[in-house]
């Protein structure tokens, strides 16, 4: 089969490997119908995430038919039904999985004494991201094997399109997680910095749950469109000052939630402390940088709330905690808990109440996935989102 | 916003002068007294030693601050300093073709900085001329966003995503906020 391969920095490629075969009796095989780049997918081509390995296939976004179940799932899935892959896989079977905290399942991670030691504990196994979470195969492919499919999936009802409904795996709920998590009050203005596809769903979700006010917060003409078409009053922070508009719009106080759907990748911007980043994580004396986390406690509003779906992978510098510390900030971060949120997500789109398929800027086969790997990142062409069909 | 495409003509050219900077500066900054000494200025081993400084910094702007563009420009102007260094070092300097040598090295070098800087210039203009995609109609939703502004305020969300009563900000109806931090 066809599939995308890591090879290194900026190395991508569309190559031919083995079809994946049932390794366990709770797998089944699905042929994906459509995938998509996520934001958090450049991490890995930029090489800023450790833990690949050469020969890895990525993707971590993605649907299509189950071709094949292994003995284990056939009570909860059939071969020809029609699914989303969540980007967490998880068992249902331990601790977190029965408390809803699928993002950390304790079983899930095959390689979980490697995550126990770098991460002390051990979090869920990822599609397509790292051997820290599992080394699973990504779904940038033309099949893949899913581990305990017969808890990881999302079915779909026939009369919806792959493009409404393949956002039900990633960015959706973790834009509606983030939202979520900051318990939006109909008084609160929530402030969101990135207008990635992430970001544009977290504007939707803060919206659909009742924020007076949300603000969007980039520098690229079009998506800062975008985010004004969904709701948002926007700011580009290279052309006014983030914290002095910020203020301005809460009459001084500052936002009450805080949003960060950038993660460790924050752009060099004028500001010193982006240079600094930038440098130390060239030096690898840092891996993330964290402009945005910095913003975000100095701008927040005392005992206000700091979301953050935003990835990040390892150290960052320089993080003002003090001022965390006393301004009572409450933080609320992790992977998103996907399947927690998808029964009513899916219920709104079938309601009509969103339509996600707004994101997509960009729908080719996946042999072009590598240059576009290269746009996404760069920003060209107005692309926002990457949908690849195999 | 500053455009750049981190796979252009221009943007490899100006990696390849990145790794050149760090080279030459490390060898300034290790080396300044044997370069100064090749070049019959002994007196400026402390001022090379600066400019290995001034090249890593540049090198590693090109490589890793994004925009290498404002980094290119840095170059030029450091090659400019150099230059003037050199003519004001070759005065009663029994070396004096040495210095020439690098002279003739640093004008190489500063055309190829030039060429990088156009490229980089055009590459932008370029990017600048193409038409901004109008994304304007995209909200993603069936009616207004005033109408649809708490459609979801119903939404089932468990109680460890809410925020305690007293950490929010809005009394519940009928409360006030002392009665509400009284009664929590």
């Amino acid at each position: 089969m066809r599939a995308l391969v890591w090879h290194g920095a900026n190395d991508i490629r569309c190559d031919t490997v083995p079809d994946p075969e049932i390794e366990h009796p709770r797998d089944a095989i699905v042929k994906v119908t459509t995938c998509a780049i996520c934001g958090s997918d450049l991490h890995l081509h930029d090489n800023v995430m450790p833990g690949m390995e050469k020969g890895d296939i990525v993707g971590h976004e993605f649907m299509g038919e189950v071709m094949e179940v292994g003995s284990e799932a056939k009570s909860a899935l059939k071969v020809g039904e029609r699914v989303v892959v969540p980007f967490t896989i998880w068992c249902g079977e331990c601790d977190q999985c029965k408390r809803g905290n699928y993002s950390v399942c304790e079983r899930s991670n095959r390689n979980k004494a490697l995550a126990d030691k770098v991460f002390g504990h051990t979090t869920a196994g990822l599609f397509g991201y790292t051997h820290l979470t599992g080394g699973y195969a990504g779904g940038q492919a033309e099949y893949v094997r899913v581990p305990m499919a017969d808890r990881t999936h999302i079915k779909i009802p026939s009369g919806l399109t792959d493009e409404q409904v393949l956002f039900l795996g990633d960015i959706f709920p973790t834009g509606w997680q983030a939202a979520a998590q900051c318990d939006i009050q109909p008084d609160d203005t929530v402030a969101i910095w990135g207008c990635g596809p992430v970001g544009q769903m977290t504007i939707r979700s803060a919206i659909l749950l009742g924020a007076k006010q949300v603000i969007a917060i980039d520098c690229v003409p079009e998506r800062l469109a975008m985010a004004k078409a969904g709701g948002a009053i926007t700011i580009d922070f290279q052309e006014e000052s983030v914290v002095e508009r910020l203020n301005e719009l809460t009459g001084g106080k500052g936002p009450e939630k805080c949003i960060d759907a950038v993660g460790m990748e924050a752009h060099a911007t004028a500001t010193l402390d982006s240079m600094y980043d930038r440098a130390k994580q060239a030096l690898m004396l840092e891996s993330d940088r964290a402009h945005v986390l910095r913003e975000m406690i100095y701008v927040c509003r005392p005992a206000g709330t700091l979301s953050i779906p935003g990835v990040y992978g390892g150290l960052i510098d320089k993080l003002p905690f003090g001022m965390s510390m006393n301004k009572g900030l409450t933080w609320r971060m992790g992977q998103t808990h996907v399947n927690r949120w998808t029964d009513d997500l899916l219920n709104r789109i079938q309601e009509g109440q969103i339509d996600p398929s707004f994101v997509i800027t960009h729908t080719v086969p996946l042999d072009q996935g590598p240059e576009m790997y290269k746009t996404f990142r760069d920003k060209r062409d107005g692309c926002i989102k990457v949908v690849l069909k195999p | 916003m500053a455009y750049y495409n981190r796979s252009s003509t221009g943007d490899n050219l100006a990696r390849g002068l990145g790794w050149f900077s760090i080279g030459l500066g490390v060898a300034e900054l290790m080396a300044g007294r044997t370069i100064a000494r090749w070049m019959g200025m002994e007196d400026k081993t402390n001022l090379i030693r600066a400019y290995g400084v001034r090249e890593i910094t540049a090198g590693v702007g090109l490589l890793a601050l994004g925009d290498p563009k404002p980094w290119i420009w840095s170059r030029i102007a450091g090659d400019a300093v150099d230059m003037a260094t050199l003519v004001a070092g070759m005065e009663d300097n029994p070396r004096a073709g040495n210095a020439r040598i690098a002279f003739g090295a640093v004008v190489a070098a500063t055309a190829l900085d030039v060429v990088c800087a156009q490229k980089l210039h055009q590459e932008e203009a370029y990017y600048r001329s193409l038409p901004v995609p109008d994304y304007s109609d995209r909200s993603g939703f069936p009616r207004s966003v005033s109408a649809m502004r708490g459609a979801a305020s119903d939404a089932p969300i468990g109680e460890d995503m809410r925020t305690p009563r007293i950490l929010q900000f809005q009394p519940a109806q009928g409360q006030t906020a002392q009665s509400q931090t009284a009664t929590s």
